[in-house]
């Protein structure tokens, strides 16, 4: 109910049209890494994807971020099942990547966006280290670069009020992990798989 | 009350033509889907039948909302502007220091201005975007303080309101013209201009499509063809002559003011092309399938609906 709503919000107020490239919409373990320009980018991917997949996908959030009011702990928990992590202060008892891994059983995905934080330029920032070490301990999940596209303008940072414009979800082709692979080098082909879907 | 049921008839009339219309091009669709073969034509008939599919829709909530009564049609163009400037923003590059001038442009002056229409406050429907609008947006902009680029971006937001909201806000705005004799005319004229309008967009892609060889302006619209044009708005206006008998006009009135309609359709679509292919797209969107965005459906309309409006106006109320 309420996730129908935020949907159809979602599409009035910036389309949010996705567009299937590189991959279709699968019901299977899969780790949507997205560019991250808004705060509204995780709803918006949220929302281009199918009910089906949607309700098996979980937004990886910031814990402080998302508990800080009543209205948003409700919509983490009860509408998007987000998975809330540590950012500050990380210790061995509330390490992210075991919060994620510990909620992606069955056919579950998740959201993630590697830069950890926004930025303004319309690059992405270098990805943090969280995307390889999910991708060396889950082998068997997908890794779908996703680019959203114009969101920055529909909110940037710093402004309360949305304008309405109209925003892409592009899903581009699954990477994985070579063999012997690098975390520095993974790191920048994994960004340089978002940034490809940009001309595309 | 003699005289509404009339109109509802009239009304009900042109609802029958047009589901006839649509009945038979259905048929013709599905015909053309079973016997075309050659790969280009099938494609060809695919986005017609998408289009034919798209049409259905639109001509029922068209329908219903003129049914339903001036408040209803009202919301539903106050939306589609809304549809429509938000898809022209889209292609516009703004800055950041437009973002509170935009959200006015979308929150405040669209809502407004078809407040206005609801009203039937016509003095300043008229003037709200082309003077208080246009003078107080880049008052917005200007307090941001990002001069960059200043006066192309505060014009394209102007403009975009202009087009989507101003222009799209004179279709509605016939429900309020009081014609001398003819009660209620406002549901038949707005009938009129969008069946008009969209009857010679059509035609103008069948003709086009059929005969034509010279385009109009080939760097602009490859599409738009002389033999399609001149199909399309002569065929137009001379079924926009016959339907005079559902609307104020008699038959050489009905023929002029659908010429009308057709000639301002056609420069609509030539100049949204003109802007499509400077920002370098084929559609302002992808909502309705095969038709690409609201904006690739109103364009006509845009230009159509202030001419028709004003002319109506001038001569008959």
């Amino acid at each position: 109910m309420t996730a129908s709503f935020i949907v159809g919000l979602v599409r009035l107020l910036c389309g949010a049209y996705p567009r299937w490239q590189g991959c279709v919409p699968e019901l299977r373990p899969r780790i949507y890494f997205s560019n991250h320009t808004s705060n509204l980018d995780a709803v918006v991917l949220w929302s281009a994807l199918p009910p089906a997949v949607r309700s098996a996908t979980r937004p990886v959030a910031a814990h402080d971020y998302w508990i800080s009011s009543a209205l948003r702990r409700h919509l983490a928990q009860r509408v998007f099942h987000a998975i809330l992590i540590e950012r500050k202060k990380v210790t061995a008892h509330n390490n992210p990547i075991d919060a994620i891994l510990e909620a992606m059983t069955g056919s579950t995905s998740v959201i993630l966006f590697p830069e950890g934080g926004r930025f303004l330029n319309p690059e992405p920032a270098p990805f943090k280290a969280g995307l390889y070490h999910l991708a060396r301990r889950r082998p068997d999940a997908e890794l779908v670069p996703v680019l959203i596209d114009n969101l920055n303008r529909v909110l940037p940072k710093g402004e309360v009020l949305p304008v309405p414009l109209l925003c892409s979800v592009t899903f581009g082709q699954p990477i994985r992990l070579e063999p012997g692979e690098s975390k520095p080098d993974f790191l920048v082909r994994a960004r340089q798989a978002v940034c490809d879907l940009r001309n595309r | 009350m003699n005289l509404n049921l009339e109109i509802d008839n009239r009304t009900l009339h042109l609802v029958g033509g047009v589901m006839g219309l649509l009945v038979l091009a259905s048929a013709i669709g599905f015909g053309l889907s079973r016997t075309v073969k050659a790969e280009k034509a099938r494609a060809t008939v695919a986005n017609m039948n998408a289009r034919i599919r798209a049409w259905w829709v639109m001509v029922f909530i068209f329908v219903v909302a003129i049914l339903s009564g001036r408040l209803v049609t009202v919301i539903l163009f106050g939306f589609t502007s809304f549809m429509a400037l938000r898809e022209f923003i889209t292609l516009t590059p703004t800055r950041p220091g437009d973002h509170r001038t935009l959200f006015w442009a979308f929150f405040l002056v669209t809502p407004l201005q078809y407040y206005l229409v609801a009203i039937e406050w016509y003095g300043l429907f008229s003037i709200l975007i082309p003077v208080y609008a246009f003078l107080l947006l880049p008052v917005r902009s200007a307090a941001a303080g990002d001069c960059t680029n200043f006066l192309a971006r505060t014009s394209e937001i102007q403009w975009g309101l202009m087009i989507c909201v101003y222009c799209v806000s004179h279709a509605p705005a016939l429900l309020i013209l009081e014609i001398e004799g003819y009660e209620n005319a406002g549901p038949l004229l707005l009938f009129f201009l969008v069946l008009v309008v969209q009857l010679s967009d059509v035609l103008q892609y069948v003709f086009g499509k059929l005969l034509g060889r010279r385009p109009v302006a080939p760097t602009v619209s490859p599409n738009k063809t002389v033999e399609g044009f001149l199909g399309g708005v002569l065929t137009a206006s001379l079924i926009g002559g016959c339907l005079a008998w559902a609307t104020p006009f008699n038959f050489w009135q009905a023929c002029a003011m659908s010429l009308l309609i057709t000639m301002a359709g056609f420069f609509g679509g030539l100049v949204m092309s003109a802007i499509k292919r400077d920002r370098g797209v084929k559609d302002y969107g992808q909502m309705i399938e095969g038709h690409g965005g609201v904006l690739d459906r109103i364009d006509s309309i845009c230009f159509a609906a202030p001419f028709f409006f004003h002319v109506t106006r001038y001569f008959f109320a």
